[in-house]
C-alpha cells in the first residue's frame, strides 16, 4: 500500500515547504482575527464617542454661535465719539427695498402681500408703483431685519434689496445741535455731520472735544431752569479756557437727529452758535478790560453815576441808582449802566470798536459748525453807540463768541480759537494775545468780586471759586425793546484764580417766580444754573476744590479797594443782594442810531442790568 | 447588471459574479457621501480664501469620478496582476517621492507635492497602497522557501519608505506605513517576542517624535491638556457635533465650515455631524466598519498568503486612516492631519485610496479552486 502512495506523494522537500506554507496561512488567519477585533473595538469606541458628543454633551442641540465671530458689518460713514471715546453717532447696516416693476408678475397681488408685510405702506400706492413702467422704484428705505425677513418670505419676484446704512445716535437728543443730522442718503446736512462730511464719508472717526457727561449735566441743569422759569429757550456752553475746546454745548429746545422731520424750526435753531443776542451787562467786562488795558482808567478811577445820561432822545439809567460816583469795581458789582457808558466814553469809540474786534466779537465765530451767526454791530459807530455798547446794547453776538472772549479775559489774555474737535496735544490751535497779562489778572479779581459781593452771588460754589458776570438784556421785539422779555445770562470761569473752564448759561425769556420775588434776571435764573453745573462737573473734569482762605489764593483774588481820590469811599461791603430789578426807566427811548437793522427802531429802550 | 448571466464568461461577466458586491456598494456609497459633504463644506472654505465658491467641489467631483473608474478598473485585475501593478506603482511612486524632496513645492510647511502639468500630485499617497502590496509579496515569498529573504527585503523597503516620509516630513503617513508593515509582519508569523519588541519600539518612536518634532509635541500636549494651548479647532469640532444632535441642522445650515480652515479635508466629519447629525455620522462610521471588517472576514477564508497579507495591509491602511481621522475629530486622540478616506477633499488621496481599495476588491474576488497558488 505504501509504495503507490509514496509514488504519488510529492518530494519530501516540497511537502515540508507545503506544510510550512499551510502553517503560515493558518497563523495568518488566526492573527487576522486579532486585527478584526482591534478594528471592531476602535469602531465601537468611535460610535460611543459620537453618541456622547452629539446628544449627551451638555451643549447638545445648541447652535454653534458662541465661537462665531461674524465679519464686522461694512459701513461707510465714520463714527462720531466724545473726547472719551463714547459713541455719539454711528452707522448701522440696513437693507432698503426696491422693485423692478418689469419683473413683477402681478402688481396687484404683490402690492396686497407687501402692504400686509409692511403695514406702513398703502396698498393703492404700492400697486401704482409696481405697475408703472421702468426698472427701478423705491418701496421702502431702511427696513428692520424682521421686515426684511417678512418681505423675503413673500417670495415675490422683482423685489430686491440694496444694502444701505442708517445713521444712529445712541445718545438720543444729547448734543444734537453739535452733531447735526444726515439726510436719507446719509449725507450730512447740519452740525459736524455736515462740516466733516468729507472725512466722515471716508469712514474716518471723528473725536469731538465734547465730554458726554458734562454735556449731560449742562443740558439737564439748563432744562430744569427752563422749565422752572417757563423760559422759551436756553443755551449754554462750557469751554476749556486755554485750548478753546468746547466741552459742552447746549441749545434748548433741541431735537432728535434721527427724527428730524418732526422737529419744529425753533428746536432746530442753534441758540449757542447761530443765534446772536445783545448780551447786556456781561459786556461790561469788556468795557472794564478796555479801559484797564489801554490805561485810560485804573481800579481807583471814579465814574459819575449821579444822574441818568440824556443823549439826544435817549436816557441811560441804572436800575438801582446809587446817585454818586462809582469806582470801576463798583460799576461792575452794581452793574451800573451809567458808569459803564462813561467808562466806554473814556476809551472812545475807535478804541472800543478795535478792542471788540480783537476779541472776535464783531466777526462770525470760527467753529466747526455750519450754523454760525453773523454778529450785528452799529455802523456808523457814533458816540451813543459807544455808550450803549459799553453796557451790552447795540452789538449782538453769539453765546459762543461771548464765551471765547471771556476765556481771553481770564486766561492771561490769549484769545483761543473755539473748537469742537478734541485737541490731542492739549494746546490751542491758535491763540492770539488780545489783552495784557496784568489786565487779565485784574479781570479775574473783578469777576470774583461780582460773585462774592455783587449780582452773581448765586453762582458761587464753595471750593470751586466761580467768578463771572450776570447779564439781563431786554429783548427786541418788532420795532422796540419788549419790557419783561429778558435774555438772562451768567458768564463765568472756574476756578477763577487759575481758570480751567469758562461756563455760560443763558435763559431766553424766563418768567419770575415767587421765590425770586418776581425777578427773572441773570443773577436769579442763570447764575444758579452755573453753580449747579459747576458743582457737578468740576469733579468730572478733575478740578480740585480749594480752600478760599488759603493765602496764595487770597493773594490771587483780593482787590485793592481803597477809595478813589475824588469822591467818598466805595462801600462795596454793603452791596445788596442781586435784586437788580428792571426798574422804571419807562421814558420813551429812541433806537440806537446806526445799530443793526433789528435794533434800529424808534421807541427802543436801553436796558441792561 | 443583474441581467448578466452566470454563464457569461466575458471579463466583465466574470468580474460581476466574483467581486464582493457588498463592499463595492459600500465603497460607492462612501464616494457619494464624499461628494455630498464636499458640496456642504468646501464652498465656505473656498469663499474664505478668496476662491470661486465651487472651486474645490468641481475639482473633487472630477477626482471622485476618476476614482470610481479606477476602483472598478483595478478590481477587474487578477491577484497576480495586482501584485505586478503594486510593484510598478511602488517603483514609480518611490522615485517621484524622492523627487519631491528635490523639486517639490512646499504647502503648509511640508514638501509633499509635485506639479505635473498643472496638477498637484502627492506621490507619497500612492506609495502607501503600493508598499502594502510589495511588502505582502515579500513576506509571502519568505514562506515559499525559494530562498528569497522576504522579511529582510520588506523591512529594508519599509525603512526606505518611512525614512523618506520622515524627511518630507509627513509623520502621519509614516505612522500609517509603519502600522501596515507591522500588521503584515505580525500576520506573516512574526514571533511574539518580536511583536513585543516592535510594540516597544513604536512607543519609543512616538516619544522620539514628541521630542524631535515641535508640532507633534504641541499636538500631544494639547490633547493631554487642552488648556495648555490653542485647541480651538477641536473645541469647535466637538461643539459642531453637539450642535447637530440627532439629525443635524440640515444641509447648508452648519457653521463649523466657516470657522475651520480644514473643514473640507481633515474636519469634514465635523461638518457631517453638524449638518446631518449623529445618525448620518453613525452611518458613515458603519460604512467604514463594514468595508474593513467584511474585508477581514473574507480574508479569513483565504488560502493564499500573499492575498491575505496584501488584503489585510490595504484594509489596515484604509481602516486606520478612517479611525485616526474620526477619533482625532472626536478628541479620542491627538489631532493628526489625516484625511477621511473618499470623504475628505484631496485628489491624490482619493485616487490612491481608489487604487488601494480596487486592489482589495480584486484580491477578495472568488477564485476558482480557492487558489493556493497564483
Amino acid at each position: 500500500m505504501n509504495a503507490p502512495v509514496a509514488a504519488i506523494r510529492p518530494a519530501p522537500e516540497a511537502v515540508r515547504i507545503e506544510g510550512q506554507a499551510k502553517e503560515a496561512i493558518e497563523t495568518g488567519r488566526t492573527r487576522l482575527l486579532v486585527g478584526f477585533g482591534l478594528f471592531a473595538l476602535a469602531f465601537l469606541a468611535i460610535a460611543a464617542r459620537l453618541v456622547e458628543v452629539s446628544v449627551l454633551a451638555p451643549g447638545a442641540g445648541r447652535p454653534l454661535v458662541a465661537a462665531v465671530d461674524p465679519a464686522p458689518p461694512i459701513v461707510t460713514r465714520g463714527d462720531i465719539v466724545d473726547r472719551n471715546g463714547l459713541v455719539l453717532a454711528t452707522s448701522l447696516p440696513t437693507a432698503s427695498l426696491y422693485a423692478d416693476p418689469a419683473s413683477v408678475i402681478d402688481a396687484g397681488e404683490a402690492a396686497r402681500a407687501l402692504a400686509q408685510a409692511l403695514p406702513g405702506l398703502r396698498q393703492a400706492e404700492l400697486s401704482a408703483k409696481l405697475g408703472q413702467p421702468g426698472r427701478f422704484v423705491w418701496i421702502k428705505r431702511h427696513l428692520t431685519p424682521r421686515e426684511q425677513y417678512e418681505v423675503n418670505r413673500l417670495g415675490i419676484p422683482g423685489l430686491h434689496f440694496l444694502r444701505s446704512e442708517k445713521r444712529a445716535y445712541p445718545q438720543g437728543r444729547m448734543a444734537a445741535h453739535v452733531l447735526g443730522a444726515v439726510d436719507i442718503d446719509n449725507i450730512g446736512i447740519a452740525g459736524v455731520e455736515r462740516t466733516f462730511e468729507e472725512t466722515l464719508g471716508a469712514s474716518e472717526r471723528l473725536s469731538l472735544s465734547l465730554d458726554l457727561r458734562v454735556q449731560h449735566v449742562l443740558a439737564q441743569e439748563l432744562a430744569r431752569a427752563m422749565a422752572r422759569f417757563q423760559a422759551a429757550g436756553a443755551a449754554g456752553l462750557i469751554m476749556d479756557a486755554d485750548t478753546g475746546e468746547v466741552v459742552a454745548l447746549v441749545s434748548l429746545p433741541d431735537f432728535s437727529p434721527e427724527r428730524l422731520a418732526g422737529a419744529d424750526q425753533d428746536a432746530l435753531f442753534n441758540r449757542a452758535t447761530l443765534g446772536v443776542y445783545e448780551m447786556g451787562s456781561t459786556f461790561k467786562l469788556f468795557t472794564a478790560a478796555l479801559v484797564l488795558d489801554f490805561g485810560v482808567a485804573t481800579l481807583r478811577s471814579g465814574f459819575d453815576a449821579r444822574e441818568p445820561i440824556r443823549v439826544a432822545r435817549f436816557t441811560i439809567r441804572d436800575y438801582k441808582p446809587k446817585r454818586r460816583r462809582l469806582t470801576l469795581p463798583e460799576v461792575l458789582v452794581y452793574s451800573s449802566n451809567i458808569g459803564a457808558a462813561r467808562m466806554a466814553l473814556e476809551a472812545g469809540g475807535a478804541r472800543q470798536r478795535a478792542f471788540l474786534g480783537r476779541l472776535g466779537l464783531l466777526d462770525p465765530a470760527t467753529i466747526e459748525l455750519p450754523e454760525v451767526g453773523q454778529p450785528l454791530s452799529p455802523s456808523p459807530w457814533r458816540e451813543i453807540n459807544t455808550m450803549t455798547v459799553g453796557f451790552g446794547h447795540g452789538v449782538a453776538v453769539s453765546p459762543l463768541q461771548l464765551a471765547a472772549a471771556v476765556a481771553a479775559l481770564v486766561n492771561g489774555g490769549l484769545l483761543p480759537t473755539p473748537t469742537l474737535v478734541k485737541r490731542e496735544d492739549g494746546r490751542p490751535a491758535k491763540a492770539v494775545r488780545v489783552i495784557r497779562k496784568e489786565t487779565s489778572d485784574t479781570m479775574r479779581r473783578l469777576m470774583r468780586l461780582v460773585v462774592t459781593r455783587g449780582t452773581g452771588k448765586a453762582a458761587d460754589v464753595p471750593g470751586y471759586l466761580v467768578g463771572g458776570k450776570t447779564g439781563s438784556a431786554e429783548k427786541i421785539e418788532g420795532r422796540g425793546y419788549r419790557e419783561g422779555a429778558l435774555l438772562s445770562s451768567f458768564v463765568g470761569a472756574f476756578p477763577i484764580h487759575a481758570p480751567r473752564y469758562v461756563v455760560l448759561a443763558i435763559l431766553d425769556e424766563p418768567k419770575g417766580r415767587p421765590e425770586t420775588h418776581g425777578y427773572a434776571t441773570g443773577g436769579w435764573v442763570a447764575a444758579p444754573v452755573v453753580a449747579a453745573t459747576v458743582a457737578r462737573v468740576a469733579p468730572m473734569l478733575g478740578v480740585r476744590p480749594v480752600d478760599e482762605r488759603d493765602p496764595g489764593i487770597r493773594a490771587a483774588l483780593d482787590l485793592d479797594l481803597s477809595p478813589p481820590p475824588a469822591e467818598g469811599a466805595a462801600r462795596v461791603a454793603d452791596l445788596s443782594s442781586p435784586a437788580e430789578a428792571p426798574a422804571g426807566a419807562k421814558t420813551g427811548r429812541a433806537p440806537i442810531p446806526g445799530a443793526s437793522p433789528r435794533i434800529k427802531s424808534p421807541g427802543a429802550r436801553l436796558a441792561s442790568f | 447588471m443583474s441581467g448578466l448571466s452566470r454563464a457569461d464568461t466575458s471579463l466583465f461577466g466574470r468580474w460581476w459574479w466574483t467581486v464582493d458586491r457588498w463592499s463595492l456598494a459600500a465603497l460607492g456609497t462612501l464616494v457619494v457621501t464624499g461628494a455630498i459633504l464636499t458640496l456642504a463644506a468646501s464652498p465656505a472654505v473656498a469663499e474664505r480664501i478668496g476662491l470661486e465658491s465651487f472651486h474645490f467641489a468641481r475639482r473633487q467631483f472630477a477626482y471622485l469620478v476618476l476614482a470610481a473608474a479606477l476602483l472598478v478598473a483595478v478590481s477587474l485585475l487578477e491577484a497576480r496582476e495586482v501584485r505586478r501593478l503594486g510593484v510598478v506603482v511602488f517603483a514609480v511612486a518611490l522615485v517621484l517621492t524622492v523627487a519631491t524632496l528635490a523639486a517639490g513645492h512646499e504647502i503648509k510647511g511640508a514638501q509633499r507635492w509635485l506639479s505635473l502639468g498643472g496638477v498637484s500630485l502627492q506621490p507619497s499617497e500612492f506609495l502607501k497602497p503600493a508598499f502594502a502590496v510589495v511588502a505582502a509579496w515579500m513576506f509571502a515569498e519568505q514562506h515559499r522557501g525559494a530562498g528569497i529573504p522576504g522579511n529582510a527585503v520588506a523591512t529594508a523597503l519599509y525603512l526606505a519608505v518611512a525614512g523618506l516620509l520622515f524627511l518630507q516630513p509627513d509623520i502621519g503617513m509614516a505612522l500609517v506605513v509603519t502600522a501596515v508593515w507591522l500588521a503584515q509582519f505580525f500576520l506573516a508569523g512574526l514571533r511574539l517576542v518580536w511583536v513585543g519588541v516592535a510594540g516597544a519600539l513604536s512607543l519609543a518612536g512616538v516619544v522620539a517624535a514628541y521630542f524631535v518634532f515641535p508640532h507633534v509635541a504641541n499636538r500631544i500636549d494639547r490633547f493631554l491638556d487642552p488648556a495648555s494651548g490653542d485647541s480651538y479647532q477641536i473645541t469647535v469640532a466637538l461643539q459642531s457635533f453637539a450642535s447637530g444632535g440627532w439629525i443635524g441642522r440640515g444641509p447648508g445650515e452648519g457653521r463649523v465650515k466657516t470657522l475651520l480652515p480644514d473643514a473640507h479635508s481633515d474636519f469634514v466629519f465635523a461638518v457631517a455631524g453638524e449638518e446631518f447629525g449623529l445618525v448620518a455620522c453613525l452611518a458613515i462610521l458603519a460604512l467604514f466598519a463594514f468595508v474593513v471588517l467584511r474585508g477581514f472576514a473574507r480574508l479569513l477564508a483565504e488560502e493564499n498568503l500573499f492575498v491575505l497579507l496584501a488584503g489585510a495591509g490595504l484594509l489596515t491602511q484604509f481602516g486606520l486612516q478612517a479611525v485616526v481621522n474620526m477619533a482625532s475629530t472626536l478628541r479620542l486622540m491627538p489631532t493628526k492631519g489625516m484625511t477621511l478616506p473618499f470623504v475628505s477633499y484631496g485628489g491624490s488621496s482619493v485616487l490612491a485610496l481608489a487604487l488601494g481599495m480596487g486592489m482589495v476588491l480584486a484580491l477578495t474576488r472568488r477564485r476558482a479552486g480557492g487558489g493556493g497558488r497564483l
